[in-house]
This record gives C-alpha cells, sequence and structure tokens, in this order.
C-alpha cells in the first residue's frame, strides 16, 4: 500500500463514515421516539451511499455508481411508507 | 397521501425508477443486474406511486391483476424452453439470434434474455401481490 495523498485521504474518509455510523446507529438503539430512529435509518442510507463511493475510488471500478443511485431512489420510498403508516396510526 | 410535493416527485421519479429497472434486466447476463433485481425496481416504482396517489388509480394502470402478471411471466419462462427443444439440444440451453443494426452493430436477441424477462414479470406480480395483501387493498 503506498503512501499518496489520494489513499490517505480516503482511509480517513473511511474513518469518518464509520463514526457517523456509529453515531447515528447509537441514535437508532437510544431515540426517544420513532421520529428520531426514521430520520437516523435515512441518515445511515445516505452514510451508506458515501461509503459505498469511496470504496468504488479506491478499487477504480465505475459499476458501484448504479448501486448508489438505486439506493439514493429507494431509501426515499422507505421512508415514505413509514411515513404513511404513522399517519394511520394517529 | 396528499403531499403536493410527494406527488410531484412521484411523477418523475417512477420513470427514473423504470428506467433503472430496464437497464439492470438488459444487462444482467454480462454485469451486475437481472430480472429479479430489474422486476423489485419496477416494483419499487409502482409501490411509490401508489403511496403518492390514490391506490385505486394505480390498479386501474396496471390493467391486469398481479396474478395475471405471474401468470405471463411463467408462460414467457415456458416459452423460452421451446426453441431448445426444437432444436434436440438440452433443456434450457441458451440460444442467440444476431440481428444486424445499421450503424449502432449487432442485437443480440436469445432464449436467456426471454427467461429473464419471464422472471421480471413474475417478480412484479408476486411483488404486487405481497404489497397488495399485507397493506389490505386487495
Amino acid at each position: 500500500m503506498n503512501y499518496s495523498l489520494l489513499n490517505i485521504s480516503l482511509i480517513m474518509a473511511f474513518a469518518m463514515f464509520l463514526l457517523a455510523f456509529a453515531l447515528a446507529l447509537v441514535r437508532i438503539i437510544k431515540g426517544p421516539t420513532l421520529q428520531d430512529r426514521v430520520v437516523a435509518m435515512d441518515l445511515i442510507a445516505s452514510i451508506t451511499m458515501g461509503f459505498i463511493l469511496v470504496y468504488s475510488v479506491l478499487i477504480n471500478e465505475a459499476m458501484y455508481f448504479d448501486i448508489v443511485i438505486i439506493i439514493s431512489l429507494i431509501s426515499f420510498i422507505g421512508t415514505v411508507a413509514i411515513s404513511t403508516y404513522l399517519k394511520q396510526n394517529k | 397521501m396528499n403531499s403536493i410535493i410527494l406527488q410531484l416527485a412521484a411523477k418523475y421519479v417512477r420513470f427514473l425508477l423504470i428506467f433503472f429497472a430496464f437497464v439492470a434486466l438488459l444487462r444482467g447476463h454480462n454485469y451486475p443486474g437481472g430480472g429479479f433485481i430489474g422486476g423489485l425496481l419496477a416494483t419499487l416504482a409502482i409501490v411509490y406511486y401508489s403511496y403518492a396517489f390514490d391506490w385505486r388509480s394505480v390498479q386501474k394502470k396496471l390493467f391486469m391483476k398481479p396474478q395475471g402478471y405471474v401468470a405471463v411471466g411463467l408462460l414467457m419462462i415456458l416459452l423460452s424452453f421451446s426453441p431448445s427443444l426444437i432444436q434436440d439440444e438440452t433443456l434450457m440451453k441458451g440460444i442467440w439470434v444476431s440481428i444486424p443494426f445499421g450503424l449502432l452493430g449487432q442485437l443480440k436477441l436469445g432464449t436467456p434474455l426471454l427467461f429473464d424477462l419471464g422472471v421480471f414479470m413474475t417478480v412484479i406480480g408476486v411483488t404486487l401481490l405481497f404489497f397488495f395483501t399485507l397493506t389490505k387493498r386487495r
């Protein structure tokens, strides 16, 4: 593994994404209300997208970009579904 | 749900989702993707539209019951077996036909594409059936 500027910054990005993921997980476990947990799940989807993008830069593969587009479309639908469920129960 | 933002978004996002469903379907032979993933993406487009608008209008636009999609998909899978039987080959052997398509090169059609289309339709039908049953909207 060479210590170029790109590699160092990619590894730092991985560490920060992991930290953000852990903080969102804390919010999911501890969250006082259901709404907090829903927002944290949405945040985790965004963090996953960033993780996949950084990984695809690291291994020089453009195939993973489509996965990111599809996750960004789908996570939105999950949030909408949970919000309709919350509205029905009210 | 009568959210204007959601309805406006649903008008455009569903075309995007269906486009990516067909991308996943057509390149599934050599790259990640395939009939199953394409079917799930197409179903998500329909589900998303039914969250934004009334689900009755969605069922009108489908012009078939979900069971009909399952039946058409299974018939397509059966049809994809027939060329290998006619040519006296092993069952489910992939048979390809190349059609010259002008400047764009060659259009390769074959039984694996028909099989994937059958899986696509079956997955759409089964997942819509799950969705309509679980949300009590049959």
